[in-house]
């Protein structure tokens, strides 16, 4: 599937804390605006693929927007780390010829709506069983984990944790969009942030957002003639790792040796690629330590190296690495990281706020941690 | 005269076919680890098959109780309720002599003098009537 399909119209809403519409309409929103920036009309719409996280279902999608007939729908699981899964479900659909155009979308009030830990109940089953009666209730605690881990085995330091989340928030300062724009963050900042879950801070965390977006891919063949250059699915790949758990999982022999790692493999092969031709990554960043792991796990850095390597500004654009352009997760908004395609797609069309200078290939990851997906951009 | 505030029931494991007899040992004050009947490799958290052999057959053995933090994390607010009068908190990650890995707290340790590697043992904690959470505290 190489190069066979493209994400050829993306669009989405604001973001804010509170969006003050409900998630199907915004869900409507964004995917008129993607497919009005692809120039094709709701009517050709044959597939739609979801998180299966995702509240709005296909049916409503389709009855709302008029498309006749879907041919193909699919969801991706595992929350944040479904993404490029569901973009790369699209893309095969399309070069397998199931489908002639296939919208990915994600809407998501999770500024209004409320924290999902906070509303478990009081008996507790399935892997939450091990985890909540000790405490262990939120998602920045199970990064926390690993990331005091990646600390022991690695050296690695909060101030490196640091330059991950500045970096990102420098991006923001260009993007009028993102929820941090207008409010810099330098690392005496960040250091002065209190803890939510030692070693991690406040603005290690993602923000919490409303705001949906979405993407159009049809065949490369057709993205030529449509009026935004074509950002061709060069290839996905998905992967568990051995013995995963959904989230926390430390009984594993490496609870380092991430999904990321074993998803990075198929990545480079499927893609014909390697890191050393990626131009910019936009890399799923929950919490900033899965920065660091996935800069490692897709062999942009030596395991251990990554802290350093943010730590010497290359993830910052004009660095060697510009990573999470428009914000990311952390300054931007968190929306299980749909935004970070949409931002690589505009990386490869030319048009970010914090364009990098010729870029033409892309690396975007989705959530780490988490059984995971990731995906290469290019310039068709 | 003044109710004092109520602090919400802490969450409890709400035990499955697999996880019952770990729990179960637990309320006893044992702590057992599931163990493959045929290749005889333990397994944490319990499931039904053998991820080497796909065996079914297992038992609950017993453990030494014996460990090393692994890794570990200070909780701060904002928390479940049942958990807010106790911040900040420690989670840790303990690995046992044999081999695998829990998920606990670490009981009458200062948060400031946890390090990885520290020797714990297990106790247990009696959080309700019938339910006893794995505990640990410093060998």
């Amino acid at each position: 599937m190489r190069d066979r399909a493209a994400i050829v119209g993306i669009g989405q809403t604001e973001f804010s804390k509170n969006i003050g519409r409900p998630e199907q309409t915004i869900a409507l929103e964004a995917i008129t605006a993607a497919l009005a920036d692809a120039g094709i009309g709701p009517h050709e719409v044959d597939g739609l693929v979801k998180f299966s996280l995702e509240n709005t279902m296909e049916v409503d999608i389709a009855r709302n927007l008029g498309m006749p007939n879907l041919r193909f729908f699919a969801d991706v699981a595992y929350g944040g780390g479904a993404g490029c899964g569901a973009v790369g479900h699209a893309a095969m659909a399309i070069a397998i010829g199931q489908a002639d155009v296939v919208v990915v979308w994600r809407a998501r009030n999770r500024g209004s709506g409320g924290r999902p830990w906070a509303k478990k109940g009081n008996a507790v089953g399935g892997e939450f069983q091990w985890f909540l009666p000790f405490g262990l209730s939120r998602p920045v605690d199970q990064i926390a984990m690993l990331a005091r881990r990646h600390m022991i085995e690695f050296g690695s330091t909060v101030e490196q944790l640091g330059a991950v989340a500045t970096a990102f928030r420098h991006h923001a300062q260009q993007n009028p969009g993102a929820m941090m724009h207008g409010k810099p963050m330098g690392l005496e900042d960040y250091l002065a942030s209190r803890w939510i879950s030692e070693p991690l801070r406040l603005f290690d965390c993602c923000l919490e957002s409303d705001g949906a977006l979405a993407c159009v891919l049809v065949s490369a063949e057709r993205a030529r003639d449509l009026p935004h250059p074509p950002a061709l699915v060069s290839g996905y790949a998905q992967g568990t790792g051995t013995d995963h758990l959904v989230m926390a999982n430390y009984f594993t022999r490496d609870p380092l040796d991430s999904p990321g790692h074993h998803a990075a493999r198929d990545l480079w092969r499927n893609t014909g690629v390697g890191p050393e031709e990626i131009d910019c990554v936009q890399l799923y960043d929950a919490f900033s330590p899965l920065v660091l792991i996935s800069l490692e796990a897709y062999g942009f850095c030596k395991p251990g190296e990554a802290g350093p390597f943010a730590e010497e500004g290359h993830l910052r654009v004009g660095g060697s690495l510009p990573c999470n352009t428009s914000g990311g997760s952390l300054s931007e908004a968190y929306v299980h990281g749909m935004n970070l395609i949409l931002e690589g797609v505009r990386q490869v069309r030319g048009d970010s706020v914090n364009q990098v200078e010729g870029c033409e290939t892309v690396m975007v990851s989705s959530g780490n941690g988490v059984p995971t997906s990731a995906m290469v951009l290019r310039r068709g | 005269m003044s109710t004092p505030p109520m602090t919400p029931p802490r969450p409890v494991p709400d035990p499955d076919a697999s996880s019952a007899p770990f729990w179960d040992a637990a309320a006893r004050h044992e702590l057992r680890v599931q163990r493959c009947s045929d290749c005889g490799r333990r397994r944490h958290p319990p499931r039904p098959m053998c991820p080497t052999c796909n065996s079914f057959q297992h038992t609950f053995e017993r453990v030494s109780g014996r460990g090393r933090i692994w890794s570990w994390v200070i909780a701060h607010p904002p928390v479940l309720p049942a958990f807010a009068d106790k911040t900040p908190y420690n989670i840790v990650v303990v690995e046992l002599e044999e081999g695998v890995r829990m998920i606990g707290n670490l009981l009458d340790v200062p948060n400031e003098e946890i390090v990885e590697g520290m020797e714990v043992v297990v106790d247990f904690d009696d959080v309700e009537e019938g339910v006893s959470l794995p505990a640990w505290r410093r060998a």
